[in-house]
């Protein structure tokens, strides 16, 4: 039987932890957003369909929302159970970002988050919809700060290292804005905004595939294009720049994601392949001449690095990354092609009348997601073996706790995720099933709050204000 | 101008950590005595009673968790290690409790027992495994150089259990008096009988707590029984029982709000009392806040935010609960 060391297992254990929580943030970042600009429109326009959505995607968000909630305290406590030597290093430079992420962040939507779910008949349209904005503001703060300290893990900055061997701030500016961040934070808020828009396209797709006159179908799914459309462009600008980033900063990363084990001139752009880390090169490799150095460098003959330019302790494993890599930017670039056919479809009148094209779009639903992941995986895999780049190692960052410690309470993870997440995605999908115009929202056909208390024609006449009013 | 950082930070993450055990202490109260619930409807009631507000009072801990690895990134080290089997335990308790507030007004009528089930059995794991994190930090934490040195079962003592228990009895408390406050007719009676026992339960507890701990450490003995210190330790115990006194007279009267704010304030004593046992050691028996704590530079950063910020927090969060105030009502709440 395989060994695993305690590194090992902490590790898988971190990866795991850490992959089904992102998948939360990714969602409820940029249905914050949405929840903002549906009763926003509701407010301006008083058009009914808008807060027929919100009422539908806020049920929906509070689930995911709880989701991320719980999956979330479980990180603050993970980095000292598993990671007790990397967070007394790192604890005065990355805990005060963290730090700020609670005070500013959290509470923010947590406060606020009650009364967006409960207010609405307790203060009003405009009160409500000022609760609504600062959980979708909260939302994207703490996505600022998380990201701030993950950018430093990757690129530190602005720091010195004491007696006792701990990073100790120097600049805090320089800190807050490492040279991987403002990248990595543009290309993750863009990430979480395409996540959300494919995943209300497909569910706005199923609803049309049901019934082409449904009113909200139509405009949840024309939205979710329009972003699809709009920001899939920014966000292949958006990687490109990331990627020039990551040259400068952490080569090896580079030549990992592009399979490239000697450094040269005029490189190829290695389409696919077989990383072999052993061997030390890339198998069964299908290339384009000079594209990877055009790609790179921006230039013909510029170039590139490979990975055996870094001692053999010092490298990423390619064979990972190389693969994560390619499954984000091909599901980039079908989004484009997403974007692009609605555009087309919406010229010619067509967009709520091509069943195929729903069919598409209700099969993207979920590819989001993936791209996220893969795209976390591409660049925590990418940083190995380190965990702040270049001056502490992940094997040194590691508590005193023993292998079957750690096992164990990964056991547990994996068994407690899996029944509470996958019951909790089951009544997600449950609710994005149940059709958007039955007026109170998705749960017209199952029992709602304290069912058989109090008739839901009651609470239905106190909550759906008339914004003329 | 030379303000002592640590110590600040020492009595900020201090008031998180109270402010997290009284607001998440009567949640978790609540699904402690969601058995004691007498029907559905009762238990529909105890979670629209919390609902709104629950997420912003757990969030507490994770400024707990957060603040320490910020400011005292050498103890959260050291006690997460130390820790490792309870905080899992706490964890685990808290994803099921937290998943409840929305889960179970999802599943159907036949299946919700389930949920009641995770409910109660998430809240009394959190609970019990918070308790035995105190009595673990209290009874001592093995320190080599700048890491734990001890076992993975250390935290696992006679005393520890004790104080686990001690703190399950002391959050059934105060969600029982919280239901005094938010319930009326028959359910607010069965409630009240119920924090009456829950209260002398409480107070046996204190007094074994207040017996057991100086035992365990003689500078401990020494602050509570001994002169001069025992002139400005006397207080503690004296205010005890004052407030069992209002305690008890409030339950067995008609007042509302009264038997909760006495044990909160009941809490608030026993938790200086506490902090008097401990200072200025954040790591018994060894390392000291001033050893544990990050360069003034970062203290001063977050200070600079938390100063503008915890006002803030302290504001908007009052005013969720003013917006939610009043008595809650069977059918109302839900989304």
């Amino acid at each position: 039987m395989m060994e695993f060391s305690a590194v090992d297992l902490a590790r898988f254990q971190f990866a795991f932890t850490v992959s089904f929580h992102i998948i939360f943030p990714s969602f409820t970042i940029g249905l914050a957003s949405f929840l903002m600009v549906l009763e926003g429109l509701w407010l301006t326009s008083g058009r009914d369909v808008y807060l027929r959505l919100f009422k539908y995607w806020m049920k929906i968000f509070a689930v995911a929302f709880g989701m991320g909630v719980v999956s979330g305290i479980v990180m603050t406590y993970q980095f000292g159970t598993n990671w007790s030597v990397f967070s007394d290093k790192t604890g005065p430079v990355l805990g005060p970002l963290m730090g700020y992420e609670v005070l500013s962040a959290f509470f923010l939507e947590a406060g606020f988050l009650g009364i967006m779910l409960f207010g609405l008949t307790r203060v009003g349209p405009r009160l409500h919809f000022a609760a609504t904005c600062m959980v979708a503001f909260g939302t994207a703060l703490s996505g600022f700060w998380i990201l701030s300290v993950n950018s430093w893990m990757q690129t530190p900055a602005g720091f010195s290292i004491n007696e006792v061997g701990q990073f100790v701030p120097e600049n805090w500016f320089e800190i807050v804005f490492n040279p991987s961040f403002p990248y990595r934070f543009v290309h993750m808020m863009l990430a979480a905004y395409l996540t959300t828009a494919f995943v209300v396209g497909a569910v706005g797709a199923w609803h049309l595939l049901k019934d082409r006159s449904s009113d909200a179908a139509r405009v949840m799914f024309s939205m979710a294009m329009w972003m699809a459309a709009l920001v899939t462009p920014l966000q292949i600008v958006a990687g490109d720049m990331h990627g020039l980033n990551t040259l400068e900063h952490q080569p090896a990363k580079i030549a990992a994601m592009e399979g490239h084990f000697e450094g040269e001139e005029g490189a190829p752009l290695i389409l696919f392949g077989v990383p072999d880390m052993a061997a030390g090169e890339t198998r069964y490799q299908v290339a384009i001449p000079k594209l990877g150095s055009l790609i790179l460098t921006h230039s013909l003959d510029g170039r590139v690095p490979g990975l055996n330019d870094f001692p053999p302790e010092d490298r990423p494993n390619a064979t990972i990354v190389f693969f994560s890599f390619r499954v984000m930017v091909g599901i980039g670039f079908a989004m484009l092609g997403i974007g692009l056919l609605s555009l087309y479809l919406r010229a010619r009148g067509r967009l709520y009348d091509t069943p195929l094209f729903h069919k598409l779009a209700l099969a993207m639903g979920p590819t989001g997601f993936i791209a996220v992941l893969a795209g976390w995986i591409t660049t925590e895999v990418g940083r190995q073996p380190f965990t702040v780049y270049g001056l502490l190692r992940t094997a040194d960052s590691i508590s005193p706790v023993d292998a079957p410690a750690v096992a164990t309470s990964l056991l547990v993870f994996i068994v407690v995720y899996f029944i509470v997440f996958g019951i909790g995605t089951f009544y997600l999908l449950r609710s994005m099933a149940a059709p958007p115009d039955a007026g109170d929202g998705p749960h017209a056909g199952e029992p709602t709050r304290a069912a058989g208390v109090t008739p839901a024609f009651a609470y239905r006449d106190k909550t759906t204000p008339n914004p003329a009013e | 101008m030379d303000l002592d950082l640590p110590l600040i930070w020492a009595l900020l993450i201090a008031a998180a950590v109270f402010l997290y055990v009284v607001l998440d202490g009567f949640d978790l109260g609540l699904g402690i005595l969601f058995p004691t619930a007498r029907s559905a409807t009762e238990r529909d009631v105890m979670m629209n009673s919390v609902a709104p507000v629950w997420d912003g009072n757990e969030t507490w801990l994770v400024l707990g968790g957060g603040g320490l690895y910020a400011v005292f990134p050498l103890a959260y080290a050291i006690l997460m290690p130390a820790l490792y089997a309870p905080i899992f335990a706490m964890l685990f308790g808290l994803v099921f409790r937290g998943v409840v507030f929305e889960f179970r007004f999802k599943s159907s009528e036949q299946r919700r027992w389930i949920w009641d089930i995770a409910f109660f059995l998430g809240s009394l794991t959190a609970a019990l495994a918070q308790g035995i994190i105190l009595g673990a930090i209290v009874q001592g934490i093995a320190v080599e150089g700048r890491a734990y040195a001890g076992g993975w079962l250390d935290w696992l003592t006679p005393f520890s259990l004790m104080t686990g228990v001690a703190v399950v009895i002391g959050y059934a408390l105060l969600g029982a008096t919280w239901l005094v406050w938010k319930c009326e007719g028959p359910m607010q009676d069965h409630f009240r009988g119920l924090a009456l026992t829950l209260m002398f339960a409480m107070l046996a507890m204190i007094g074994i707590v207040s017996l057991w701990t100086p035992a365990l450490d003689p500078a401990i003995a020494a602050r509570w029984f001994e002169m001069p210190q025992i002139l400005y330790t006397a207080p503690v115990p004296l205010m005890v029982l004052g407030l069992a006194v209002v305690l008890f007279r409030s339950l067995n009267g008609t007042r509302d709000a009264l038997p909760f704010l006495a044990s909160l304030a009941l809490f608030l004593v026993t938790f200086a009392g506490l902090g008097i046992s401990l200072y200025p050691n954040i790591v018994p028996p060894t390392v000291t806040i001033w050893e544990a704590a990050a360069p003034d530079s970062s203290l001063a950063f977050l200070l600079a935010g938390a100063a503008v910020l915890i006002p803030m927090i302290l504001a908007y969060s009052a005013y969720a609960y003013w917006i939610f105030r009043g008595k809650v009502r069977p059918g109302e709440g839900y989304h």
